[in-house]
């Protein structure tokens, strides 16, 4: 995993209200058995209309936004458990989500993937989408260490736990912290 | 203070806690399938380390395998290596594969309950958010991702923060015809889609102590629709009646012991819940939805709302619906009985009480697809096979199906599906699809009535089971 302490980019408003897996990677892209390529068909049948051309109204496609951060509507990636969806968000380059609500399973999974979830305040959220549409150009600055958001709209703070934290900071996985909980996990298991 | 059900499930399955941290928390099953699992036996397989407990692991196709001739060679490359890979992780790691074709193969929150897998006071994973389908026994059961999966695969634990608690309770008498699936469309479309997060839910009150197992899963099943990760019903006698005797349910005095130890899991009386929602019985209908998210749902005679929120109407738009508008007598072209959520025996007694001596409308293509072999096989000795042919539905072969139409059992562009799954997503059931979520017995009177119907005015004199 990759660490994650600071970043600086313009951010990409996608104002949308429960953004579900379904919707960041649909579930006719699960076949593969590895995760590669799906980035490829992240938000896919919102960026591509059916007979395959591009959807130019779309966020992603937008070419006055770019940026790795992507801030979007309340509660985003409800819905399956499909880690898809965070390989997809990674895979296409994305490195933060802001939102103001995220779903428990895909918080979890983005974490475990170095996509950093930033939940901030409704109000906060409607500020800021509103000042990225108007002005495109603007940027935003996650730090992780400080646990901040710095924008032209002000700053908030956010909260992510400890652990998880570190995991973020230095890169780790939980497989190898739990492995080195082997013996207690086995003494527990004797227990049962 | 008590302790909740939820309280003493977990609590008895903490390994370690880590000051200022998660908790390490022991998992006693793990089910797994072919979409969510062949990424985490890759990692385990790069990082050279070993699958801990294949034991407590059980193994299904599901989500990716047709309901048609499953006795052939399956058609998609992509899906048939998908499966393949699955076969051989499994012979790898010695984990029992119920596969294609298996007696007791059937979509993972179905066969695990019919097999005696799923017993209360346990905690178990799946990487399938529907998992809180097993809640139904007084179960921690959750969906996880597949970091989780690896994690479980290599240490039969988990690190998990511990959720809030939430309680919803039900009392009261349920109107005739509104069933289980109503009554948690029926919440979810009162407390919305995210109401649930960050919390366990308890189902509480006289109506879900009255429903059979079947239901209690079907309303277990849907906690996710409403941001919950999972689901729980204390575990009573009918709990109790249903795991004994099957498969792999503990058998003679090892049964009782364990049947003692479940009876002390029912939430203390003292005890407070973070949140806590109470809903009387009488109040709820048969239900259907009119958008792309579960929580839009209303009672089959209301009228759309209203509401200028450009994701409510960017979500009617999807479903070319307006607002302020009825459902009854919108032509359906398709209807769908199946998945996770109402696939099981009852649904189909349900939906055959109603279609028995009606013909289904010429213009619905209906897709009855049963739960495991197991629903397929008693659907036949219980003479419902006979009742959906005469009355001109065929069934399919078990699966999850149109739910997620990752096979090909999907709902063309800008089609209607009146579906008894859980999720009414954009494209969910194909790209361009729309669902229309309901209950087994709205479903079946709308593949009759080939539109949808005012179920209300016939429910009186209708003959349930």
């Amino acid at each position: 995993m990759e660490k994650f302490t600071k970043l600086t980019s313009r951010a990409i408003p996608l104002p949308t209200e429960n953004i579900d897996t379904d919707q960041i990677i649909p579930a006719r892209f699960l076949k593969a058995t590895d995760k590669l390529g799906f980035g490829d068909n992240v938000f896919r049948d919102w960026r591509f209309h059916k007979d395959g051309n591009i959807n130019q109204d779309f966020a992603l496609n937008n070419p006055t936004y770019s940026g790795s951060i992507l801030v979007a509507g309340d509660n985003f990636g409800c819905g399956s458990s499909r880690e898809h969806a965070a390989w997809a968000l990674v895979g296409y380059g994305l490195k933060v989500i802001v939102s103001s609500f995220f779903a428990d399973i895909f918080k979890g999974n983005a974490l475990n993937n170095g996509l950093l979830p930033v939940q901030v305040s409704e109000k906060f959220l409607k500020k800021l989408l509103a000042h990225l549409e108007e002005n495109p150009t603007s940027e935003v600055t996650i730090n992780l260490e400080e646990q901040t958001i710095e924008t032209e709209v002000g700053t908030n703070s956010f909260k992510i736990n400890t652990y998880k934290k570190t995991c973020m900071m230095n890169g780790y996985d939980d497989i190898d912290f739990l492995i080195s909980n082997k013996d207690k996990i086995n003494a527990f298991e004797a227990t049962l | 203070m008590g302790k909740t059900l939820f309280d003493k499930v977990w609590d008895a399955h903490v390994v370690d806690t880590i000051e200022n941290g998660p908790q390490i928390l022991y998992i006693d099953k793990h089910l797994i399938h072919e979409v969510t699992s062949p990424q985490a036996f890759n990692e385990l397989e790069e990082r050279g380390i070993p699958i801990a407990r294949p034991n407590k692991i059980v193994a299904t196709a599901d989500h990716n395998t047709p309901t048609v001739d499953q006795h052939l060679p399956v058609k998609d490359a992509l899906s048939k290596k998908q499966l393949e890979q699955l076969s051989e992780n499994c012979a790898k790691n010695n984990i029992p594969l119920y596969g294609l074709g298996h007696e007791k193969n059937g979509i993972v929150h179905v066969i695990a309950p019919e097999l005696g897998i799923t017993q209360p006071g346990m905690t178990m994973v799946c990487g399938d958010s529907h998992t809180s389908t097993h809640g139904a026994f007084g179960t921690i059961a959750f969906g996880i991702g597949t970091s989780q999966v690896a994690q479980v695969f290599a240490s039969q634990c988990l690190l998990l923060q511990k959720p809030k608690s939430l309680r919803v309770n039900v009392n009261g008498k349920l109107k005739k015809g509104v069933l289980p699936k109503d009554v948690i469309l029926y919440i979810i479309a009162k407390l919305g889609t995210n109401s649930g997060t960050g919390y366990f839910c308890e189902y509480a009150g006289n109506v879900f102590e009255e429903m059979s197992m079947e239901g209690r899963m079907t309303v277990c099943n849907m906690s996710i629709e409403m941001g919950a990760r999972g689901g729980m019903i204390a575990p009573d006698q009918t709990t109790f009646d249903y795991v004994q005797g099957r498969e792999e349910a503990p058998k003679g005095e090892e049964f009782d012991k364990k049947v003692a130890y479940w009876k002390s899991l029912p939430t203390d009386e003292d005890a407070v819940f973070d949140q806590e929602y109470s809903f009387d019985a009488a109040d709820i209908e048969p239900m259907i939805t009119y958008g792309t998210n579960p929580g839009m749902g209303i009672k089959i005679t209301e009228n759309i709302p209203t509401s200028d929120d450009s994701s409510f109407e960017k979500s009617l738009e999807y479903m070319n619906f307006n607002k302020g508008e009825s459902l009854i007598d919108k032509p359906i072209n398709y209807v769908f009985i199946g998945s996770c959520t109402n696939s099981r025996i009852e649904d189909f007694r349900v939906a055959a009480a109603y279609v028995k001596g009606k013909q289904k409308a010429g213009n619905v293509n209906a897709w009855l697809v049963p739960g495991s072999q197991k629903v397929a096989r008693q659907i036949a000795e219980e003479g419902l096979q006979n009742i959906f042919e005469e009355a001109g539905f065929a069934l399919r072969q078990p699966g999850c199906s149109a739910c997620l139409a990752m096979n090909d059992d999907k709902i063309p562009e800008g089609e209607y599906c009146v579906s008894t799954s859980n999720r009414n997503f954009e494209g969910r059931q194909g790209q361009g699809s729309r669902t229309i979520l309901a209950s087994p017995l709205v479903a079946a009177a709308t593949a009759v009535a080939g539109k949808i119907i005012d179920i209300t005015k016939e429910i009186e004199s209708l003959e349930l089971v």
